[in-house]
C-alpha cells in the first residue's frame, strides 16, 4: 500500500513538473455583491471572461454569499486544481493569506490588496482618488447648485479614499462647492442596500445637492435610480454604468479590475507572472472616467477639455492627489 | 422654514422607510393574536418582494407582481399552518426554516431566471408603483406650513404607503368591533374556551395567517417594486425582525405597533439624515457613531419606558384538544 502510495505521488508530482507555464488553470473568486453588481465584481468577471475568450482556456468560480465561505473557496479551488487563483476584494486579504501558505506552488492574485511579503501573491491596487478626482471635477463642472454628493458603500479607507478624490476634484474646479459624504453602512451588508442608497441619495437632493456620486457595489443602483426618478444626475463607479440610466448617469469612475484580472491570469500564461504589489492607475489606464454615446449629450466638449486637461497634469505628475490617510 | 422643511423631509423618509415595518409588524399581530408565532416574517416578506419583481419585469405591470407576492406569501403562510397548526410542531422552529428557505430560495431562482447572479434586471417605468401626487398638492405647495406639510409628507408616496397606513385603523377595527376579531384574539388566549363553543380553532388560525400572509407579500412587494427597483439578495435586511421587536414593543395592539414601527423607521431617517452634517455645537461626528443611532434608541426605549410587554397567553402553544 505505502509503494504504491509513493509510487502514486511519484507520478503525480512528475505530471506536475512536466506542466508547461502554458498549463494555467485558472479560477475567480468573487466578493459579496455578487458575480452581477454591474460594478466592481462585474468589472472582475469581465477579465475572466475575457481571458477565457483570447486563450480558450475555461475557469472556475465562486461568489461568496457569506463571511465563512472565504478561506474554504480559495482552498477548495487550490486543491482541485486550479494554478492561478484570483481573488476580488480587500476582504478576502486574510484568507488569501492563510491559504497561500499552504499552497506555494499555487498563484494568488488579489485585487484592492497590497501584499508584499508573500512570493505567491500578486496584489493590486488601485489610486481610486486620481479617478474620482475627475468625475469630481465632471460632477462640480455639471452642478447648478453648487452642491454635489457621494455616497460610499461600507465605511472603510478604500472607499474613503474614492470620496476624497472627488472632493479634490470638486474643490479643484469651484472651491466653495459643498460636498455631502455619506456612508451606507460599517458591514458587508452595506454593499447590497440599494433602498437605503436611494434614503440616502433623496436626502442629499433635499439639501440641494444634484450631482450625486456612488461607490457602493450593488447599493449604488439604488442611489443612480433615486437620482433618475429625481431628475438629477448620478456618477457610477467601478464598471462603466452609463447605460443603466440615459440621461441621468453623468459619468462612471471606472476601475479596471478586468485588466488586474487578465493581467493575472495572462502572465500566468506566459511565464512572466510573479508576486509583489501593482499599482493601477491613471498613467497605466488602470482607472478613468467613461465616455460613450449614452453620456454624450451631458458632457460638453468644454468640460471635457478641463478634465482631459487635468488628467495629462496628473498623468505628468504636475497636478497631486491626495490619497486618503485615515 | 428652512427647519420645517428638514423636519418635513426626514419625516417623509421615514414614512417611506417604515411602510415594511408596519405592513410587517400588523401581519405579525394577526398571526400572534390568534396563537400562531411568527417568526418567518423576514423570510414571506424577502420571497414577496422576489416574486413581486420577477413578475412585474416579465409582464410590466407590478399590480400583478403584488398579486403574485401576495399568492406566494399566502402559500407560505399555509405551509408554516399546515407544520404548526395542522401537525402541531413548534412555531419558532418553523418561522426560522422559512426564513432560512426563502434567503436560499429567491437568489436561486432569480440566478435561474435571469442569470444576473442572484437579482433581477431593474425595473424600470411602468413596472413600478408610482410616487402619487394628491389633489391640490401643487396649489397648495405654497402655503406655509400647511403646504409643505401637505406637499412633502403627505402627497408624493407610492400607493403602497396609503395602504400600510389604512391597515392599521383597518385592522384595529376588525380586531376589536367585529366577531371575527373577537374570535381571533380569544383563539389566542384561551383557545379552549372558544373550542368549546364550537368554534374550530384551526380554521381562526388558517384564516389569521391568510390576513398575515397578504399583509407580508404587499410588505415584499413595497420593497422591490415601489421603495426599490429590483430585487436583490437580502434586500429585507433584517426588517422582518425589527417589525416583530416593534410588535412585541407595541404590545400585540394596532395603534402602539404603528407608533414602534415609526419610531424604528425615524430613528433610521434621522441616522440617514444626519450623517456627514455638522451639527449645532457638537461639529461634525463620526459616521459609524450616527449609525449607532437606531440602535441605542430602540434600547433606551425598551428599557426605559415600555414596561412589561405580555403577548397573547396561547401564542407559541399548538392547540391539541384533550381526550
Amino acid at each position: 500500500m505505502k509503494k504504491l502510495l509513493a509510487v502514486l505521488s511519484a507520478t503525480t508530482a512528475l505530471a506536475a513538473g512536466a506542466a508547461s507555464a502554458a498549463d494555467v488553470s485558472p479560477a475567480i473568486i468573487f466578493d459579496m455583491g455578487g458575480k452581477f453588481d454591474k460594478s466592481f465584481n462585474e468589472s472582475a468577471y469581465n477579465g475572466a471572461e475575457k481571458f477565457a475568450k483570447d486563450s480558450g482556456v475555461k475557469y472556475r468560480e465562486f461568489e461568496i454569499t457569506n463571511e465563512a465561505q472565504r478561506e474554504q473557496a480559495l482552498r477548495n479551488m487550490a486543491r482541485r486544481g486550479s494554478n492561478v487563483i484570483a481573488a476580488a476584494g480587500f476582504a478576502q486579504e486574510e484568507a488569501m493569506r492563510t491559504v497561500a501558505k499552504e499552497f506555494p506552488d499555487v498563484k494568488f492574485c488579489i485585487v484592492d490588496s497590497a501584499i508584499e511579503d508573500v512570493p505567491n501573491i500578486r496584489s493590486y491596487t488601485f489610486k481610486e482618488e486620481e479617478g474620482s478626482f475627475l468625475v469630481g471635477m465632471i460632477a462640480a463642472l455639471k452642478s447648478q447648485t453648487g452642491k454635489v454628493g457621494f455616497v460610499g458603500g461600507m465605511d472603510i479607507p478604500l472607499i474613503r479614499n474614492f470620496g476624497h478624490g472627488y472632493e479634490q476634484g470638486v474643490k479643484y474646479v469651484a472651491s466653495g462647492d459643498e460636498v455631502f459624504m455619506n456612508m451606507t453602512g460599517t458591514t458587508p451588508a452595506a454593499w447590497t442596500d440599494p433602498t437605503k442608497g436611494a434614503e440616502l441619495a433623496k436626502s442629499q437632493f433635499d439639501r440641494g445637492a444634484d450631482v450625486v456620486y456612488a461607490a457602493a457595489g450593488a447599493t449604488g443602483l439604488g442611489v443612480l435610480q433615486a437620482a433618475a426618478d429625481a431628475g438629477k444626475f448620478s456618477i457610477g463607479v467601478d464598471s462603466n454604468q452609463n447605460w443603466i440610466h440615459p440621461g441621468s448617469v453623468l459619468t462612471s469612475m471606472v476601475k479596471r479590475v478586468d485588466v488586474a484580472v487578465y493581467d493575472c491570469y495572462n502572465s500566468a500564461k506566459d511565464g512572466s507572472w510573479k508576486g509583489g504589489h501593482e499599482v493601477l492607475s491613471l498613467a497605466n489606464s488602470g482607472v478613468d472616467f467613461a465616455m460613450d454615446d449614452n453620456n454624450k449629450p451631458l458632457i460638453s466638449d468644454e468640460m471635457l477639455a478641463k478634465v482631459n486637461d487635468a488628467k495629462a497634469k496628473i498623468i505628468a505628475g504636475t497636478l497631486k492627489v491626495e490619497p486618503y490617510t485615515p | 422654514m428652512d427647519n420645517l422643511n428638514d423636519i418635513v423631509t426626514i419625516l417623509a423618509s421615514t414614512v417611506r422607510l417604515g411602510t415594511p415595518l408596519i405592513l410587517c409588524a400588523i401581519a405579525g399581530l394577526f398571526s400572534e393574536r390568534s396563537g400562531v408565532v411568527d417568526m418567518g416574517l423576514e423570510g414571506k416578506m424577502l420571497g414577496g418582494a422576489f416574486l413581486a419583481a420577477s413578475v412585474a419585469y416579465l409582464t410590466g405591470s407590478p399590480w400583478l407582481g403584488l398579486l403574485a407576492a401576495i399568492g406566494f406569501s399566502i402559500a407560505i403562510s399555509m405551509l408554516h399552518g399546515y407544520a404548526c397548526v395542522t401537525l402541531n410542531g413548534d412555531q419558532v422552529v418553523t418561522g426560522v426554516a422559512i426564513n432560512i428557505m426563502i434567503a436560499g430560495f429567491g437568489p436561486t431562482f432569480a440566478f435561474s431566471w435571469f442569470n444576473l447572479g442572484g437579482r433581477t434586471p431593474n425595473l424600470s417605468g411602468g413596472q413600478r408603483f408610482k410616487d402619487i401626487t394628491l389633489p391640490l398638492a401643487d396649489t397648495l405647495k405654497d402655503v406655509p406650513v400647511i403646504g409643505t406639510i401637505y406637499d412633502g409628507l403627505i402627497s408624493g408616496h407610492n400607493i403602497l404607503v396609503y395602504v400600510a397606513f389604512a391597515v392599521v385603523p383597518l385592522s384595529w377595527w376588525v380586531l376589536y368591533k367585529t366577531r371575527f376579531g373577537l374570535r381571533l384574539r380569544a383563539v389566542g388566549e384561551n383557545p379552549s374556551a372558544v373550542d368549546v363553543a364550537g368554534i374550530s380553532v384551526r380554521g381562526m388560525r388558517y384564516q389569521a395567517l391568510v390576513i398575515n400572509g397578504v399583509l407580508c407579500g404587499i410588505a415584499g412587494a413595497y420593497l422591490s417594486t415601489a421603495h426599490g427597483a429590483g430585487f436583490i439578495r437580502d434586500m429585507s435586511a433584517g426588517k422582518g425582525y425589527l417589525a416583530l421587536a416593534a410588535l412585541i414593543f407595541g404590545k400585540w395592539k394596532p395603534g402602539p405597533t404603528l407608533a414602534a414601527c415609526l419610531l424604528f423607521a425615524f430613528a433610521d431617517a434621522v441616522q440617514v439624515r444626519i450623517q456627514g452634517v455638522p451639527l449645532p455645537f457638537i461639529g461634525m461626528v463620526p459616521s459609524s457613531f450616527v449609525q449607532m443611532i437606531p440602535y441605542v434608541l430602540t434600547v433606551l426605549v425598551l428599557a426605559g419606558f415600555v414596561g412589561k410587554s405580555v403577548g397573547p397567553k396561547a401564542a407559541g402553544i399548538p392547540y391539541v384538544k384533550e381526550r
